[in-house]
């Protein structure tokens, strides 16, 4: 620690770190454009500049370490001075059209001109113009606009790992631009929006919309994944006008992921419904809450009449509220039924019973940035969770930590992996056995363990390269992604992904599906778990089982089945064959549509209040910033309703916190008897067949980002969507020089695909997404797939 | 009062003098040239700050002023003006989708023509307008323009005779 003294007041420092840093700590406004406390130091805007006794010149406070003794004035004639002249010449070239720009009212530069400016300028020649380009849906640029302090390229090279700007050019020709011309990729590009100082950087769906200080901020939770970013909601006259982070160290920095920023457009949507509606003789009918809610009570209570309350069945989508997941689960419970759950996506629940309370990171996590070495098991995790992706890369980058991956696709990551191993489907299980068998060479007690399971096993050079570099990480952890929940044995994959851990000394954790996987466990929304995590005495079906058609009636909570169960077809059989469905959603989505009988329309999660618990365990309240569109309802006041014309007990809540108090309340009292390892069965050999691999697109993962019409077009680079395989497989199928291909699954439609030949696919596997309409209607995730020649 | 004062004031009261002097200002009124105008045939000179009906004007070439920066928005003190913008469908220009003033709302304090950075939103001099439906007294987008387009002339007038002053 060092002692400066600015502006006469003395304050202690960090050594070795910069005036502006000690400033703003300190409270102490020093004006700045390239600095950001998240970027690199530039210092290229020299708006900074103070004066340092003893020192010839003014110093840019943001390039100036501090010493001790240090003298800074911030505010003296001579500082003042530089400012004055460093804030004309930025105006020199900044066209001074306030009023049509968006950053108006929220701009620095208008900000530092008044503070800091002169009030006249000396230049009278022509101003520089610069042509826009083109970046995509999201962002909006107005390049004459831009005053060159190289934050958006700093974040694109820095953050973000994608440098998607750069400066070409020099000196009056100098320009921010891409290199080539092309739409931004990175899935957290939206934060140079908040970055660039002026307007030459502005959110597109937002363009022209609304001023800064007509907008009220409201605090709340992104629900797009398990992070939990936290989040400003800006709204105006009962309209989310826009959505920007609010800072939370331990989380989202200062960052958003795109998807969280620009999925309010999908809550604005047309399709949105604001009436109950019934469907009478095949047709959809607006109705009244009270007809709505007495049609799907005395439905619900006529086939439980009929075939017990054994045929009633919930479902609700991972990212509903702990508070929906409570009422949901006592509101099935209650009328006997445990067929309740929300794991749509997975397929494997033998191991149900050995999970812990909640699906957990393991660590915190701000420590993703801090490992050493860290293995992602079948994760996409720049496109599941983008900024847990923005943390990692820091390891790596910052760190030089090992990042290492076993997946089914290979996934382009934006930070380089030092081992990579890319195998279809069930070989994955070999891989992680291998490094298991790699791992536990000299641990006698593992051996007796895993003795059946790895009894054949010998590790690769590859298995043994990550083997010993998990072990050498002081800090390693085992990641295991979203996307390798839904494989059909994801069960033996957590045990060994446990094993690994245990044996390398890392911490093991997983990215769950949706944005309160947590919050579901913990609240009971399971067959087998109370609230709390206290065991079921009659375990319910899982969704595997209901979404065979187990069911007679299925109750949906903010669920679309053909979009977001593992096998779309099955679901939608299920759907079709059961005699009542009950969807509360936001939408009427085409699956409901055909099969579904009722639907109460509920609020979107800025109409919503509710509580996310994220993969860290953190508990995080999201109070409603708006009404719910037209006569919506949240859904924890539609269940409580629900509760009520069943005259069952315990359904007197008036507020979202006393329905949050009660499940609290239960939470803290259920036992939880922490579960023993689940020992998987003995390893088979995959079978040589052309599996499927199924991947949910980033902006496909739920309800309402699939309807944010621009998130959805700023895909448009990507590969489209298709039936996506490797050369060697396209020539083994003898299908490689067709553009088109006919799909087939089991229990499905045979759908037509177009064939993309794609290197990044592994042998024997065909990628096709799952959650858009092109596929809806197609099986499994992971199952097998008949690839066929299109006739005529 | 002294004894002086007493006697003046006595004899005033009873010559009924204040009504002498007030009668004197009557008769000289009665003989001078008449003020009085018949309107509405005749009307009294109008500054050419007078803040009047509002109105919307173009460019010359047909062009709405307006880039709705919303600043009389957030000037208004009576919150009697409200926008909404986006982008227009035809060339992506600023543009607003709805722009109402609120009559009954507005005070005339003319900050909104004072804030304006492209002379769009005026108060014409036009004093005498009325409402007979409830509804008429908001002010849409639609009716300013029209005003503007139909009082362009004197607008621009009233604009130039104040310019100097300025």
């Amino acid at each position: 620690m060092v002692e400066i003294e600015i502006d006469g007041k003395k304050i202690q420092a960090e050594n070795g770190e910069m005036l502006i840093k000690a400033a703003d700590d300190n409270g102490i406004t020093i004006p700045r454009y390239c600095y950001h406390k998240k970027l690199s130091i530039a210092a290229n805007c020299r708006m900074c500049l103070v004066e340092v006794e003893k020192a010839p010149k003014p110093l840019p406070a943001c390039a100036t370490p501090v010493a001790d003794g240090m003298k800074v004035f911030t505010r003296s004639p001579s500082a003042l001075n530089a400012q004055r002249s460093v804030m004309e010449f930025l105006l020199i070239n900044h066209p001074l059209d306030c009023p049509i720009c968006d950053q108006g009212g929220q701009c620095e530069l208008q900000d530092l001109a008044v503070g800091f400016g002169g009030d006249r300028s000396l230049y009278d020649e022509g101003k520089r113009a610069v042509a826009n380009e083109n970046v995509g849906p999201l962002v909006e640029t107005r390049m004459t606009r831009c005053i060159h302090c190289s934050r958006c390229i700093r974040f694109g090279d820095e953050i973000a790992g994608l440098r998607e700007f750069g400066m070409v050019h020099r000196g009056e020709h100098a320009k921010v631009a891409t290199y080539v011309k092309h739409s931004l990729r990175s899935e957290v590009a939206g934060n140079i929006i908040d970055l660039c100082p002026v307007g030459a950087l502005t959110s597109k769906p937002f363009l022209y919309r609304g001023r800064a200080w007509e907008l009220d901020a409201h605090e709340a939770i992104a629900p797009h994944d398990c992070l939990g970013s936290n989040i400003y909601v800006h709204t105006r006259r009962n309209q989310v006008m826009r959505v920007v982070p609010r800072e939370n160290e331990s989380i989202n920095e200062t960052w958003l992921a795109d998807r969280d920023r620009f999925s309010y457009l999908g809550a604005n949507n047309d399709e949105r419904v604001g009436k109950p509606m019934i469907k009478r003789e095949g047709q959809w009918h607006e109705a009244t809450w009270i007809e709505a809610l007495e049609f799907a009570a005395n439905g619900l209570e006529g086939v439980r009449k009929q075939h017990g309350a054994e045929a009633l069945g919930a479902l609700a989508s991972a990212s509903c509220t702990v508070e929906e997941y409570f009422l949901l689960q006592q509101l099935m419970r209650s009328l006997g039924s445990h067929n309740i759950d929300h794991r749509l996506r997975e397929t494997d629940f033998s191991d149900q019973k050995h999970l812990p309370l909640f699906p957990s990171l393991g660590m915190q996590i701000e420590d993703l940035e801090n490992l050493n070495s860290f293995l992602l098991i079948g994760s996409n995790i720049q496109r599941e969770q983008p900024l847990a992706g923005v943390r990692l890369r820091k390891a790596v980058v910052k760190n030089q930590a090992k990042a290492m991956s076993v997946n089914f696709l290979d996934h382009t990551v934006n930070f380089p992996l030092s081992e990579k191993l890319v195998v279809a489907g069930d070989a994955l299980l070999f891989e992680l056995a291998g490094i298991v068998k790699a791992l536990i060479a000299d641990q006698k007690e593992l051996q007796d363990q895993t003795e059946q399971l790895l009894k054949s096993m010998q590790p690769t050079a590859e298995q043994q390269a990550i083997a010993d570099k998990l072990k050498q990480g002081e800090k390693s952890a085992i990641i295991l992604g979203a996307f390798v929940q839904q494989h059909p044995e994801a069960a033996t994959i957590r045990a060994l992904a446990q094993l690994i851990a245990q044996a390398s000394g890392s911490s093991c954790g997983v990215m769950s599906l949706g944005a309160n996987s947590a919050g579901a466990y913990v609240a009971g929304m399971l067959p087998h778990r109370l609230a709390g995590g206290a065991v079921a005495e009659k375990p319910g079906l899982d969704a595997g089982a209901m979404l065979t058609g187990a069911c007679r009636s299925l109750l949906l909570l903010n669920v679309e089945p053909a979009y977001d169960a593992a096998n779309s077809a099955l679901a939608e059989q299920a759907l079709a064959k059961a005699d009542f469905v009950v969807s509360l959603a936001p939408y009427l989505s085409n699956d409901v549509r055909e099969h579904g009988d009722v639907l109460l329309p509920i609020a979107t999660f800025a109409e919503n209040t509710g509580t996310y618990i994220n993969v860290e365990g953190v508990w995080q309240t999201s109070r409603a910033a708006i009404k719910p569109f037209q006569e919506c309802r949240p859904a924890w006041k539609v269940l409580r309703v629900l509760g009520n014309i069943f005259k069952l007990d315990g359904f007197e809540y008036v507020c979202a916190q006393d329905v949050l108090n009660k499940a609290q309340e239960v939470i803290d009292a259920a036992n939880f008897v922490e579960p023993q390892w689940f020992c998987p069965a003995p390893i088979a050999l995959p079978k040589a067949k052309t599996q499927r691999i199924a991947e949910w697109p980033i902006y496909s993962v739920d309800n309402v980002v699939r309807r944010a019409v621009a998130l959805q077009e700023s895909l448009h680079y990507e590969q489209p969507y298709g039936a996506r395989m490797n050369q060697a497989t396209a020539n083994k199928l003898s299908i490689a020089g067709d553009s088109e291909v006919m799909v087939e699954q089991a229990n499905a439609a045979s759908i037509c695909l177009p064939l993309k030949i794609d290197a990044t696919v592994p042998d024997n596997a065909v990628a096709i997404e799952a959650g858009i309409e092109a596929t809806r209607g197609l099986g499994g995730a992971f199952e097998n797939i008949t690839i066929t020649k299109r006739v005529g | 009062m002294n004894l002086f004062e007493k006697i003046k004031h006595n004899v005033k009261s009873f010559l009924l003098w204040e009504l002498l002097v007030g009668m004197s200002l009557t008769g000289r009124y009665f003989f001078r040239k008449k003020i009085t105008i018949m309107y509405p045939e005749e009307k009294t000179p109008v500054s050419a700050r007078f803040r009047g009906l509002h109105a919307l004007r173009r460019y010359p070439s047909g062009e709405e002023r307006c880039i709705a920066c919303k600043l009389c928005e957030a000037v208004c003190p009576a919150l009697a003006i409200t926008i909404e913008a986006e982008p227009r469908k035809e060339d992506g220009s600023r543009r607003t989708t709805l722009y109402e003033i609120d009559l009954f709302k507005c005070i005339y304090c003319g900050f909104c023509e004072e804030s304006c950075p492209v002379d769009s939103i005026v108060e014409t001099n036009l004093s005498n307008y009325h409402f007979e439906h409830r509804g008429e007294n908001i002010m849409t987008k639609q009716k300013l323009l029209a005003i503007g387009d139909k009082y362009e002339e004197s607008i621009a007038r009233d604009r130039a005779n104040d310019a100097p002053f300025r």
